[in-house]
């Protein structure tokens, strides 16, 4: 309910009461962590939003000027909690290009089947808990039963949960164990069909249409404007991917992958498998469409990690060996944006020749996703707030580092 | 229960009628408390069903059934803290206002035939008018809290709980109609004849609106989708925020009890009340079949008429609950605007359609007569009717009816 709230029709919002400043957050159970929303409004309409940030920030990049790459990795592993295997992909493509290091196919393969697992481990919970936002609480104890899977998988990988740092520049820490491809293929034959209960508790649920389809509309303008990307941008109908679009380095890791971004095009979405249908209401760029594209983007996840399990099985080489922990960087600055599950994360290294680099800089997708937050919500009521918030699937660790 | 008193062990009517009341509040106390420890383990059993989780496993053996008495304790023993901008006197007060409101309402709610703790003709417009108190406690907490989150929630309930009275009325009016009675006895004992006796199934127009009444009662006691007083994802957690241990229980207590109250309402209103499908402890099953015929007589056949029926009525109102917290746990919230665009454009609407085609049904006018099970099943009810006589024979001031005259019935005294 976007509602002009200079409309001179409008008379309701023409006799204007006092209003009043709320804070949303930092403890506030859906500002997803330490976000701070300074809310005036109007009864229960919004007329201004003002996004505080900081509250979690750990000088990320400050101690990645004092450790070698290799020893920062852990640190990335805390930017995007929730996908973590993407942070270590990232430093490590920026790292590997300073060094002008090749890798194996098999390596590439490696890193294929794992970002695209935590890529689907990490919008289960961009789902889950933009149920929990909207006031259902079962979708998300469903979604990270499944994320609960990947991360058993993941410790059979690395030994850790949460923080991985397994991709690390030069390859992968330890190969895949034996056998662990066939349990990714057994997890995602069950996870198929889960899919289809996701979308009808939550994308065709009637009262969800209700509170996310027109709400938050963003237009690809502004989206473009304000630099968002993953998702948010593609679910402003923007046919952009990384993973296609973006640095031969990373690029070519997707070569010979069958996929289709996720994009509306022509009013429809690719459709290789049967998706629920978009609802009437739904507008091009709304808290819907954000939504959709990222349970599009499970399905295309599980497709690639198929390909890419095929593909790892008959590669050739190792799987991508570690540089030395005090590798000599050479002297020079590189920058490499990568497809995270949030959007373009990218990470900006600058060598004085030594081991340890001069400068080290990340840029965050949340931020700039973030960003739309005071553009969107004036209009909107209090609930629509967290519908917002939620469907931009904002991590404050990576905006804050 | 006053003149048992009187005549067993000779009296004073004050003293008997004090003893009484004292017995009966204990009672129905107990059944809030109770019923509100038993509901709120189940909620958290079932939600965890419904999770894929187990929900408490440990305290109480191996159901987790006492979870709710330790949580209990454990409130009591927490600190009574009141916020320095709250106005203490009304934070204070309001839980209270809300239980006792949810509690009075017990007052004239009927167990089992004659079980009842005050018999009011008029029990169902009592129970809906007093229910409607509630949301004072609510508005008084949001208001006293002294913080935004709850003042919204407060103002968020009082719009809500407002309007959705309007539509809660109107699906009422319409078993009441049918019935000729305010009298919560009397409706639900004009269904002692079997399910096909139960007024949901009376006309097509009474099986709507008890959907209907059923979406309203949600809504009016603060239940999920409708639960945007406390909608934990905006207002962090609505008008009791500010609450913590005992008093922020009692908020707690009073919800479930209405939960059971609008179920136990439901049932007396639209599933005959203590009468089972078979009806086997009345006259008549299915208006032909001859039943025990136990109900009603005052004896101790009776009274076991009389528990078979509270467990009849006990356990459909629990379905009702329960179907409550499937909701609860299935759906997501709705908007504010989304939550009175519902009441006022499609409850209120559809309930008064209701309404007008069952009086129509029942004034047999435009032929509609025939939808009525009554004209299929002419016995159904024939026995009854006399409580509708005697009902009308008090309006015109001739006296206390044979309905009424049971005022404080055997059974729970």
């Amino acid at each position: 309910m976007a509602t002009n709230l200079e409309d001179p029709r409008i008379i309701e919002f023409d006799v204007r009461t006092d209003e009043m400043l709320v804070n949303m957050g930092p403890q506030h159970p859906s500002t997803h962590g330490v976000l701070r929303l300074v809310l005036r409004t109007d009864g229960e309409v919004i007329s201004e939003v003002t996004p505080h940030l900081g509250y979690l920030h750990r000088c990320a990049e400050k101690i990645g000027e004092n450790l070698t790459p290799r020893q920062w990795i852990p640190y990335t592993d805390r930017m995007d909690y929730l996908a973590a295997m993407n942070m270590n992909l990232g430093w490590s493509l920026v790292v590997e290009k300073l060094l002008d290091h090749e890798l194996s196919d098999k390596a590439k393969h490696l890193r294929v089947i794992i970002s695209e697992l935590g890529r689907i481990a990490s919008h289960l919970v961009g789902m889950g808990a933009y149920g929990l936002d909207l006031g259902t609480f079962s979708p998300f104890l469903y979604a990270f039963r499944e994320r609960e899977r990947i991360l058993d998988l993941f410790e059979e990988v690395c030994g850790a949960r949460l923080t991985y740092s397994y991709l690390t520049p030069g390859g992968a820490t330890a190969d895949l164990p034996t056998g662990w491809v066939d349990k990714v293929e057994a997890f995602l034959r069950q996870l198929e069909p889960i899919i289809s209960d996701y979308h009808e508790l939550l994308t065709t649920n009637a009262i969800f249409i209700k509170r996310t389809a027109g709400i938050g509309i963003m237009s690809a303008e502004m989206a473009i404007d304000y630099g968002c990307s993953g998702p948010v941008l593609r679910g402003s109908g923007v046919d952009y991917d990384l993973r296609r679009d973006g640095e031969e380095r990373y690029t070519e890791m997707y070569d010979g992958y069958a996929y289709e971004v996720v994009v509306e095009k022509d009013g429809h979405y690719p459709q290789d498998r049967n998706y629920p249908k978009v609802p009437r209401e739904a507008v091009l760029g709304d808290c819907w469409h954000r939504f959709y594209v990222r349970m599009l983007e499970v399905m295309q996840a599980m497709d690639l990690v198929e390909q890419g399990i095929e593909k790892y099985k008959s590669a050739s080489g190792d799987w991508g060996v570690p540089i030395k922990l005090t590798q000599r960087l050479p002297k020079g600055d590189v920058y490499l944006e990568t497809e995270a599950p949030r959007g373009q994360m990218g990470f900006y290294l600058v060598s004085d020749g030594s081991a340890i680099p001069w400068r080290v800089r990340a840029r965050s997708s949340c931020f700039c996703n973030l960003s739309v937050t005071s553009e969107l919500c004036p209009g909107c009521l209090i609930a629509d707030v967290p519908a917002i918030v939620g469907s931009l699937d904002i991590v404050m660790g990576e905006i804050d580092r | 229960m006053v003149d048992f008193f009187v005549s067993t062990f000779g009296m004073s009517p004050t003293v008997a009628a004090i003893l009484a009341a004292g017995i009966q509040c204990a009672l129905l106390l107990n059944v809030v408390a109770v019923g509100a420890l038993v509901f709120i383990w189940m909620e958290r059993k079932i939600a965890g069903r419904i999770q894929d989780r187990l929900g408490p496993t440990r305290v109480g053996g191996r159901f987790g059934w006492l979870q709710t008495l330790a949580d209990g304790i454990k409130l009591i023993a927490k600190e009574d803290l009141t916020p320095a901008d709250a106005d203490a006197l009304l934070f204070k007060l309001a839980p209270y206002i809300s239980f006792a409101a949810s509690f009075t309402a017990y007052m004239a709610l009927p167990f089992s035939d004659g079980w009842v703790a005050v018999h009011v003709n008029a029990g169902v417009f009592f129970i809906l008018a007093v229910l409607g108190l509630e949301v004072f406690g609510t508005i008084l907490a949001g208001y006293a809290s002294g913080s935004k989150w709850s003042l919204f929630g407060a103002i968020r309930e009082a719009a809500q709980v407002v309007s959705y009275e309007v539509p809660l009325g109107l699906c009422v009016v319409v078993p009441v109609m049918i019935c000729g009675t305010m009298d919560l006895v009397a409706i639900a004992n004009m269904q002692s004849a079997g399910i096909w006796s139960w007024l949901i199934f009376h006309d097509p127009f009474t099986f709507c609106i008890f959907w209907i009444y059923f979406t309203c009662a949600m809504a009016s006691v603060n239940r999920a989708p409708f639960d945007l007083a406390e909608a934990e994802s905006e207002l962090v957690a609505g008008f009791h925020t500010e609450y913590s241990g005992l008093r922020w229980s009692f908020f707690f207590m009073a919800e479930y009890g209405s939960m059971f109250l609008v179920s136990g309402l439901a049932v007396i209103l639209f599933f005959g009340g203590w009468n089972g499908p078979l009806a086997i402890m009345s006259d008549k099953i299915i208006g032909v079949i001859p039943g025990l015929g136990l109900a009603g007589q005052p004896n101790a056949w009776g009274f076991i008429a009389g528990c078979v029926g509270a467990a009849n009525f006990i356990m459909k109102a629990t379905i009702g609950v329960t179907v409550m917290i499937w909701v609860r746990w299935t759906l997501p919230r709705l908007r504010i605007d989304q939550v009175m665009t519902m009441c006022l454009k499609y409850c209120v609407p559809l309930a008064a359609a209701c309404f007008l085609g069952a009086v129509f049904v029942k004034a047999e006018i435009f032929g509609l007569g025939y939808l009525s099970v009554d004209a299929w099943l002419p016995g159904l009810r024939s026995d009854r009717l006399e409580v509708r006589e005697g009902w009308m024979t008090e309006v015109e001031g001739e006296g206390v009816t044979l309905s009424t005259e049971k005022t404080l019935v055997h059974g729970d005294g």
